[in-house]
Protein backbone atom coordinates (compact mmCIF):
# COMPACT_ATOMS: atom_id res chain seq x y z
CA UNK A 1 0.00 0.00 0.00
CA UNK A 2 1.53 3.09 -0.96
CA UNK A 3 2.13 5.78 1.25
CA UNK A 4 2.76 10.00 1.27
CA UNK A 5 6.35 9.28 1.12
CA UNK A 6 6.70 7.28 -1.42
CA UNK A 7 6.29 10.27 -3.24
CA UNK A 8 7.47 13.29 -1.64
CA UNK A 9 11.33 13.91 -1.52
CA UNK A 10 11.06 16.10 0.98
CA UNK A 11 9.43 19.18 2.69
CA UNK A 12 10.74 23.00 3.18
CA UNK A 13 9.66 25.75 4.56
CA UNK A 14 9.63 28.74 1.75
CA UNK A 15 12.70 31.45 1.96
CA UNK A 16 10.54 34.36 2.69
CA UNK A 17 7.33 33.36 2.09
CA UNK A 18 5.52 33.31 5.54
CA UNK A 19 4.26 30.08 6.48
CA UNK A 20 4.37 28.78 2.73
CA UNK A 21 6.17 25.29 2.58
CA UNK A 22 7.30 23.49 -0.70
CA UNK A 23 7.04 19.84 -1.54
CA UNK A 24 9.63 18.12 -3.56
CA UNK A 25 8.24 15.03 -5.30
CA UNK A 26 10.41 12.02 -5.79
CA UNK A 27 11.97 12.28 -9.13
CA UNK A 28 10.77 9.23 -10.42
CA UNK A 29 7.75 9.52 -8.83
CA UNK A 30 6.66 13.33 -9.86
CA UNK A 31 4.60 12.84 -12.79
CA UNK A 32 2.66 10.29 -11.30
CA UNK A 33 2.15 12.53 -8.27
CA UNK A 34 1.27 15.72 -9.98
CA UNK A 35 -1.07 13.70 -12.47
CA UNK A 36 -3.19 12.51 -9.35
CA UNK A 37 -3.12 15.83 -8.03
CA UNK A 38 -4.75 16.84 -10.95
CA UNK A 39 -7.43 14.85 -10.90
CA UNK A 40 -8.56 15.08 -7.52
CA UNK A 41 -8.21 18.46 -7.10
CA UNK A 42 -10.15 21.49 -8.90
CA UNK A 43 -8.65 23.56 -11.27
CA UNK A 44 -8.49 27.51 -10.90
CA UNK A 45 -6.04 28.60 -13.70
CA UNK A 46 -3.12 26.84 -15.64
CA UNK A 47 -0.23 28.23 -17.36
CA UNK A 48 1.18 26.71 -20.08
CA UNK A 49 1.21 22.71 -18.61
CA UNK A 50 3.89 24.47 -16.41
CA UNK A 51 1.86 26.06 -12.89
CA UNK A 52 -1.37 25.23 -11.81
CA UNK A 53 -3.45 27.08 -9.43
CA UNK A 54 -6.08 23.69 -7.47
CA UNK A 55 -8.09 24.30 -4.62
CA UNK A 56 -9.00 21.39 -2.61
CA UNK A 57 -11.08 20.73 0.52
CA UNK A 58 -11.04 24.92 0.73
CA UNK A 59 -7.57 25.10 0.49
CA UNK A 60 -5.81 26.78 -2.73
CA UNK A 61 -2.12 25.77 -3.55
CA UNK A 62 -0.54 25.46 -6.77
CA UNK A 63 1.61 22.43 -8.16
CA UNK A 64 4.65 22.58 -10.83
CA UNK A 65 4.67 19.60 -13.55
CA UNK A 66 8.78 20.03 -12.75
CA UNK A 67 6.96 17.74 -9.52
CA UNK A 68 7.00 20.62 -6.70
CA UNK A 69 4.07 22.09 -4.93
CA UNK A 70 3.06 25.25 -2.93
CA UNK A 71 1.20 25.39 -0.01
CA UNK A 72 -0.14 28.38 2.06
CA UNK A 73 -1.34 29.07 5.32
CA UNK A 74 -0.63 25.46 6.20
CA UNK A 75 -0.85 25.03 10.30
CA UNK A 76 0.98 21.89 10.62
CA UNK A 77 2.65 19.36 9.38
CA UNK A 78 -0.10 17.12 10.65
CA UNK A 79 -2.83 18.93 8.45
CA UNK A 80 -0.23 19.34 5.34
CA UNK A 81 0.37 15.02 5.68
CA UNK A 82 -3.38 14.10 5.89
CA UNK A 83 -4.01 16.79 2.21
CA UNK A 84 -1.26 14.83 0.55
CA UNK A 85 -2.58 11.69 1.73
CA UNK A 86 -5.73 12.86 0.38
CA UNK A 87 -4.58 14.17 -2.80
CA UNK A 88 -1.23 11.57 -3.47
CA UNK A 89 -3.13 8.14 -2.70
CA UNK B 1 50.59 17.84 2.79
CA UNK B 2 53.54 19.94 4.41
CA UNK B 3 54.27 16.96 7.21
CA UNK B 4 55.54 14.83 4.87
CA UNK B 5 58.67 14.36 2.96
CA UNK B 6 58.02 11.62 0.16
CA UNK B 7 57.70 12.96 -3.12
CA UNK B 8 53.44 13.03 -3.72
CA UNK B 9 53.76 15.00 -0.23
CA UNK B 10 56.12 17.42 -1.76
CA UNK B 11 54.15 17.84 -4.21
CA UNK B 12 51.08 18.81 -3.05
CA UNK B 13 52.53 20.75 -0.82
CA UNK B 14 54.01 23.04 -4.34
CA UNK B 15 50.62 23.27 -5.96
CA UNK B 16 48.53 23.95 -2.79
CA UNK B 17 51.33 26.87 -1.69
CA UNK B 18 51.33 27.73 -5.81
CA UNK B 19 47.92 28.20 -5.33
CA UNK B 20 47.75 30.41 -2.48
CA UNK B 21 50.35 32.82 -4.70
CA UNK B 22 48.10 32.92 -7.61
CA UNK B 23 45.40 33.51 -5.17
CA UNK B 24 47.46 36.60 -3.39
CA UNK B 25 48.16 37.77 -7.10
CA UNK B 26 44.64 37.60 -7.92
CA UNK B 27 43.43 40.32 -5.07
CA UNK B 28 47.40 42.10 -5.20
CA UNK B 29 48.03 41.29 -1.86
CA UNK B 30 51.25 41.92 -0.62
CA UNK B 31 52.25 38.68 0.52
CA UNK B 32 50.96 35.28 0.12
CA UNK B 33 50.96 34.43 3.71
CA UNK B 34 48.34 37.11 3.45
CA UNK B 35 45.71 34.52 1.86
CA UNK B 36 44.03 32.40 3.94
CA UNK B 37 42.37 29.13 2.33
CA UNK B 38 38.55 28.94 4.08
CA UNK B 39 35.56 26.78 2.71
CA UNK B 40 34.12 29.65 1.50
CA UNK B 41 32.94 33.74 2.59
CA UNK B 42 30.69 32.25 5.66
CA UNK B 43 34.08 30.80 7.21
CA UNK B 44 36.18 33.47 6.50
CA UNK B 45 34.09 36.18 8.29
CA UNK B 46 33.66 33.50 11.16
CA UNK B 47 37.08 32.81 11.27
CA UNK B 48 37.58 37.11 11.90
CA UNK B 49 34.57 36.82 14.44
CA UNK B 50 35.94 34.21 16.50
CA UNK B 51 39.85 34.74 16.07
CA UNK B 52 39.69 38.35 16.43
CA UNK B 53 36.56 39.08 17.80
CA UNK B 54 36.23 37.14 20.42
CA UNK B 55 39.18 38.34 22.16
CA UNK B 56 39.30 41.90 21.09
CA UNK B 57 35.38 42.89 21.24
CA UNK B 58 34.50 43.67 24.60
CA UNK B 59 31.29 45.54 26.39
CA UNK B 60 31.60 49.55 25.49
CA UNK B 61 32.95 48.26 22.08
CA UNK B 62 30.35 49.22 18.48
CA UNK B 63 30.43 47.14 15.20
CA UNK B 64 29.32 48.53 12.17
CA UNK B 65 27.43 47.00 9.63
CA UNK B 66 24.97 47.58 7.22
CA UNK B 67 21.35 46.57 6.84
CA UNK B 68 22.29 45.26 3.32
CA UNK B 69 24.77 42.42 4.48
CA UNK B 70 24.22 39.01 3.47
CA UNK B 71 22.97 36.91 7.08
CA UNK B 72 26.66 35.60 7.18
CA UNK B 73 28.06 39.34 7.76
CA UNK B 74 25.32 39.55 10.25
CA UNK B 75 25.14 36.73 11.78
CA UNK B 76 28.57 35.77 13.28
CA UNK B 77 28.52 39.45 14.82
CA UNK B 78 25.18 38.82 16.34
CA UNK B 79 26.19 35.51 17.78
CA UNK B 80 29.38 37.01 19.51
CA UNK B 81 27.55 39.81 20.56
CA UNK B 82 25.58 38.25 22.77
CA UNK B 83 28.83 36.28 23.96
CA UNK B 84 30.83 39.89 24.34
CA UNK B 85 27.68 42.12 25.31
CA UNK B 86 29.24 44.92 22.64
CA UNK B 87 26.72 46.61 20.54
CA UNK B 88 26.03 46.66 16.55
CA UNK B 89 24.65 48.99 14.82
CA UNK B 90 23.57 49.21 11.46
CA UNK B 91 23.49 51.54 8.88
CA UNK B 92 20.84 52.36 6.81
CA UNK B 93 20.44 51.50 2.97
CA UNK B 94 17.93 53.61 1.14
CA UNK B 95 15.11 52.52 -0.65
CA UNK B 96 16.65 51.71 -4.16
CA UNK B 97 18.86 49.37 -2.86
CA UNK B 98 21.73 52.36 -1.93
CA UNK B 99 24.06 52.50 0.78
CA UNK B 100 23.71 55.28 2.90
CA UNK B 101 26.97 56.31 3.16
CA UNK B 102 26.55 59.80 5.69
CA UNK B 103 24.49 57.51 7.91
CA UNK B 104 27.20 54.69 7.50
CA UNK B 105 29.98 57.42 8.23
CA UNK B 106 28.07 58.81 10.76
CA UNK B 107 27.47 56.14 13.14
CA UNK B 108 31.30 55.74 13.86
CA UNK B 109 32.62 56.71 17.07
CA UNK B 110 35.37 55.88 18.99
CA UNK B 111 33.54 53.13 20.36
CA UNK B 112 33.98 51.55 16.55
CA UNK B 113 36.62 48.71 16.55
CA UNK B 114 35.54 47.02 12.93
CA UNK B 115 33.24 48.18 9.90
CA UNK B 116 32.28 45.33 7.93
CA UNK B 117 30.68 45.47 4.65
CA UNK B 118 29.41 43.60 1.14
CA UNK B 119 31.12 45.20 -1.75
CA UNK B 120 28.58 44.09 -3.80
CA UNK B 121 24.99 43.61 -2.81
CA UNK B 122 23.91 39.70 -3.38
CA UNK B 123 20.31 41.00 -3.91
CA UNK B 124 20.72 44.33 -5.74
CA UNK B 125 24.14 44.14 -7.45
CA UNK B 126 24.71 47.64 -6.01
CA UNK B 127 28.76 48.31 -5.43
CA UNK B 128 29.74 49.86 -2.48
CA UNK B 129 33.03 51.98 -2.43
CA UNK B 130 34.87 49.75 0.08
CA UNK B 131 37.88 52.30 -0.27
CA UNK B 132 35.62 55.16 1.02
CA UNK B 133 34.09 53.19 4.30
CA UNK B 134 37.51 52.08 5.37
CA UNK B 135 38.91 55.27 5.44
CA UNK B 136 36.45 56.34 7.23
CA UNK B 137 37.18 53.40 9.65
CA UNK B 138 40.77 53.89 9.33
CA UNK B 139 40.54 57.50 10.61
CA UNK B 140 38.15 56.58 13.63
CA UNK B 141 40.78 53.45 14.42
CA UNK B 142 38.24 50.66 13.24
CA UNK B 143 39.38 47.92 11.03
CA UNK B 144 37.41 47.23 8.06
CA UNK B 145 36.21 44.00 7.11
CA UNK B 146 34.79 43.24 3.19
CA UNK B 147 32.12 40.28 2.00
CA UNK B 148 33.52 40.47 -1.58
CA UNK B 149 31.66 37.19 -2.34
CA UNK B 150 29.85 39.23 -5.14
CA UNK B 151 32.89 41.61 -6.21
CA UNK B 152 35.96 39.29 -6.53
CA UNK B 153 34.29 36.87 -9.17
CA UNK B 154 33.21 39.77 -11.27
CA UNK B 155 35.28 42.94 -11.07
CA UNK B 156 38.66 43.58 -10.34
CA UNK B 157 40.12 43.65 -6.62
CA UNK B 158 42.85 45.18 -5.54
CA UNK B 159 43.36 44.71 -1.63
CA UNK B 160 46.06 47.33 -1.13
CA UNK B 161 44.19 49.74 -3.23
CA UNK B 162 41.13 49.23 -1.28
CA UNK B 163 43.13 49.16 1.80
CA UNK B 164 41.02 46.85 4.06
CA UNK B 165 41.83 45.18 6.37
CA UNK B 166 40.44 41.87 5.90
CA UNK B 167 38.47 40.64 2.44
CA UNK B 168 36.55 37.46 2.22
CA UNK B 169 35.32 35.47 -0.98
CA UNK B 170 34.20 32.20 -2.70
CA UNK B 171 35.52 30.00 -5.41
CA UNK B 172 32.05 28.46 -6.33
CA UNK B 173 31.01 31.85 -7.31
CA UNK B 174 34.01 32.43 -9.94
CA UNK B 175 33.86 29.14 -11.57
CA UNK B 176 35.97 26.77 -9.15
CA UNK B 177 34.48 24.08 -6.74
CA UNK B 178 32.67 24.73 -3.81
CA UNK B 179 34.13 24.25 -0.27
CA UNK B 180 36.76 26.32 -0.76
CA UNK B 181 37.31 29.98 -0.49
CA UNK B 182 39.14 32.81 0.82
CA UNK B 183 40.22 35.09 3.76
CA UNK B 184 42.69 37.83 2.84
CA UNK B 185 44.13 40.11 6.30
CA UNK B 186 47.01 42.20 6.64
CA UNK B 187 49.69 40.79 7.90
CA UNK B 188 50.69 42.51 10.92
CA UNK B 189 46.69 41.76 11.84
CA UNK B 190 46.97 38.03 11.31
CA UNK B 191 50.60 37.78 13.30
CA UNK B 192 48.72 39.10 16.67
CA UNK B 193 45.30 37.09 16.22
CA UNK B 194 45.13 33.43 17.77
CA UNK B 195 44.31 30.71 16.09
CA UNK B 196 40.89 30.16 14.84
CA UNK B 197 40.44 26.28 15.15
CA UNK B 198 42.81 23.80 16.65
CA UNK B 199 44.32 20.64 15.30
CA UNK B 200 47.20 19.80 12.89
CA UNK B 201 49.20 22.09 10.94
CA UNK B 202 48.45 24.97 12.83
CA UNK B 203 51.00 24.45 15.78
CA UNK B 204 54.82 24.29 15.61
CA UNK B 205 55.27 22.53 18.95
CA UNK B 206 52.90 21.32 21.74
CA UNK B 207 55.07 19.83 24.31
CA UNK B 208 53.84 17.53 27.50
CA UNK B 209 54.84 18.82 30.56
CA UNK B 210 54.40 15.98 33.25
CA UNK B 211 55.01 18.32 36.45
CA UNK B 212 52.54 20.71 35.23
CA UNK B 213 50.39 18.01 33.60
CA UNK B 214 49.84 20.25 30.50
CA UNK B 215 50.87 20.78 27.35
CA UNK B 216 52.50 24.27 26.33
CA UNK B 217 51.66 24.63 22.60
CA UNK B 218 53.31 27.66 20.19
CA UNK B 219 51.31 28.58 16.96
CA UNK B 220 52.37 28.07 13.54
CA UNK B 221 52.77 31.43 11.16
CA UNK B 222 49.96 32.77 9.30
CA UNK B 223 48.57 32.05 6.95
CA UNK B 224 48.97 28.02 8.06
CA UNK B 225 47.86 29.27 11.84
CA UNK B 226 44.03 29.64 10.60
CA UNK B 227 44.08 26.34 8.29
CA UNK B 228 43.88 23.49 11.38
CA UNK B 229 43.59 20.02 9.99
CA UNK B 230 44.08 18.27 6.35
CA UNK B 231 43.47 21.22 3.76
CA UNK B 232 41.05 21.35 1.02
CA UNK B 233 44.16 20.49 -1.00
CA UNK B 234 42.07 19.80 -4.37
CA UNK B 235 39.64 22.84 -4.09
CA UNK B 236 42.43 25.19 -3.79
CA UNK B 237 44.48 24.04 -6.77
CA UNK B 238 41.27 24.42 -8.68
CA UNK B 239 40.45 27.79 -7.53
CA UNK B 240 43.80 29.04 -8.60
CA UNK B 241 42.96 27.32 -12.07
CA UNK B 242 39.67 28.87 -11.94
CA UNK B 243 41.53 32.42 -11.25
CA UNK B 244 44.11 31.61 -14.41
CA UNK B 245 41.05 31.32 -16.52
CA UNK B 246 39.45 34.41 -15.94
CA UNK B 247 42.92 36.40 -15.88
CA UNK B 248 43.36 35.41 -19.47
CA UNK B 249 39.85 36.68 -19.88
CA UNK B 250 40.69 39.67 -18.11
CA UNK B 251 38.42 41.15 -14.95
CA UNK B 252 37.89 44.28 -16.69
CA UNK B 253 36.30 42.27 -19.52
CA UNK B 254 34.60 40.28 -17.05
CA UNK B 255 32.93 43.25 -15.56
CA UNK B 256 31.83 44.75 -19.11
CA UNK B 257 30.29 42.09 -20.24
CA UNK B 258 28.14 41.31 -17.02
CA UNK B 259 27.27 45.51 -17.28
CA UNK B 260 26.28 45.23 -21.12
CA UNK B 261 23.91 42.10 -20.01
CA UNK B 262 22.11 43.54 -17.25
CA UNK B 263 21.85 47.20 -19.07
CA UNK B 264 20.21 45.34 -22.34
CA UNK B 265 18.39 42.99 -19.67
CA UNK B 266 16.98 46.23 -17.55
CA UNK B 267 15.89 47.58 -21.00
CA UNK B 268 14.65 44.61 -22.46
CA UNK B 269 12.20 43.52 -18.81
CA UNK B 270 10.99 47.35 -18.48
CA UNK B 271 10.11 47.64 -22.44
CA UNK B 272 8.91 44.17 -22.65
CA UNK B 273 6.97 43.08 -19.54
CA UNK B 274 3.72 44.71 -17.94
CA UNK B 275 3.60 42.99 -15.16
CA UNK B 276 7.45 42.96 -13.82
CA UNK B 277 8.74 45.25 -11.24
CA UNK B 278 12.48 45.83 -10.63
CA UNK B 279 13.33 46.43 -7.38
CA UNK B 280 16.26 48.53 -6.46
CA UNK B 281 18.50 50.97 -8.63
CA UNK B 282 18.37 50.07 -12.61
CA UNK B 283 21.22 52.16 -13.00
CA UNK B 284 23.77 49.70 -13.88
CA UNK B 285 26.41 52.51 -13.72
CA UNK B 286 26.28 51.56 -10.07
CA UNK B 287 25.70 47.67 -9.77
CA UNK B 288 27.14 44.32 -10.98
CA UNK B 289 24.75 41.83 -12.86
CA UNK B 290 22.41 41.27 -10.48
CA UNK B 291 18.31 41.93 -11.21
CA UNK B 292 16.04 41.16 -8.45
CA UNK B 293 12.52 41.33 -9.63
CA UNK B 294 9.11 40.62 -9.13
CA UNK B 295 5.78 40.01 -11.35
CA UNK B 296 2.49 41.13 -10.55
CA UNK B 297 0.27 38.23 -8.67
CA UNK B 298 2.90 35.65 -8.16
CA UNK B 299 5.45 34.73 -5.43
CA UNK B 300 9.42 34.87 -6.40
CA UNK B 301 9.04 30.54 -6.46
CA UNK B 302 6.32 30.62 -8.78
CA UNK B 303 8.93 32.93 -11.23
CA UNK B 304 11.46 30.89 -10.15
CA UNK B 305 9.75 27.39 -10.84
CA UNK B 306 8.24 28.88 -14.17
CA UNK B 307 11.57 29.86 -15.65
CA UNK B 308 13.07 26.26 -14.15
CA UNK B 309 11.25 24.85 -16.50
CA UNK B 310 12.79 26.50 -19.20
CA UNK B 311 16.42 25.35 -18.11
CA UNK B 312 16.63 29.19 -17.03
CA UNK B 313 17.95 29.71 -12.98
CA UNK B 314 16.61 32.62 -10.98
CA UNK B 315 16.71 32.20 -7.72
CA UNK B 316 13.68 33.04 -5.12
CA UNK B 317 13.68 33.87 -1.74
CA UNK B 318 15.36 36.78 0.58
CA UNK B 319 18.39 35.31 -0.53
CA UNK B 320 19.75 35.45 2.74
CA UNK B 321 19.37 38.92 3.45
CA UNK B 322 16.22 39.45 4.80
CA UNK B 323 16.77 42.87 6.25
CA UNK B 324 17.08 44.42 3.05
CA UNK B 325 14.01 42.87 1.58
CA UNK B 326 12.40 44.78 5.08
CA UNK B 327 13.77 47.85 3.43
CA UNK B 328 12.49 47.05 0.07
CA UNK B 329 9.07 46.06 1.64
CA UNK B 330 9.52 42.92 0.05
CA UNK B 331 8.39 39.53 1.37
CA UNK B 332 10.48 38.01 -1.24
CA UNK B 333 11.96 38.76 -4.71
CA UNK B 334 13.36 36.63 -7.48
CA UNK B 335 16.93 37.78 -8.84
CA UNK B 336 18.49 37.01 -12.63
CA UNK B 337 22.57 37.12 -12.56
CA UNK B 338 24.28 37.09 -15.03
CA UNK B 339 28.36 35.78 -15.87
CA UNK B 340 30.37 35.15 -18.29
CA UNK B 341 28.61 32.77 -19.91
CA UNK B 342 25.39 34.34 -20.20
CA UNK B 343 24.94 35.85 -23.59
CA UNK B 344 22.34 38.40 -25.18
CA UNK B 345 19.84 35.60 -27.11
CA UNK B 346 19.86 34.07 -23.50
CA UNK B 347 18.40 37.40 -22.13
CA UNK B 348 15.61 37.36 -25.27
CA UNK B 349 14.73 34.13 -23.70
CA UNK B 350 14.68 35.13 -20.46
CA UNK B 351 12.71 38.14 -21.00
CA UNK B 352 9.81 35.73 -23.43
CA UNK B 353 9.56 33.38 -20.62
CA UNK B 354 8.91 35.99 -18.29
CA UNK B 355 6.14 37.86 -20.60
CA UNK B 356 4.45 34.01 -20.96
CA UNK B 357 4.45 33.97 -16.89
CA UNK B 358 2.61 37.47 -17.10
CA UNK B 359 -0.11 35.82 -18.65
CA UNK B 360 -1.00 33.82 -15.67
Amino acid sequence: MSTVEDYVARIEGACGEEKDVIVIFKYDKKEEAVKRILSKASLKNNLAGIIFELTFQGLSFRVYSSGKAIFRSIKSKEELHSILAALLL
Amino acid sequence: MHRAVHTLSQEATDLHENSREKVAQFINAGDSAEVIFTRGTTEAINLVAYSWGLRNLKQGDEVLLSLMEHHSNIVPWEILSKLNGFKIKYANVHGDGTLDYEDFEGKFSDKTKIACLSHVSNVSGVVNDAKRIAKAAHEHGALMLVDAAQSVPHMPVDVRDLDVDFLAFSGHKMLGPTGIGALYGKKALLEKMEPFQGGGEMIREVSYSKEKEHCGISWNDPPWKFEAGTPNIAGGIALAEAIKYLQRIGMAEVLKHEKMLTEYAVKKMQKCCTKLRLYGTTDTSMKCGIIPFGVEGLSSHDVALFCDNYGIMVRSGFHCAQPLHQIFKLQSSARASFYIYNTVDEVDRFVEVLKEIEQF
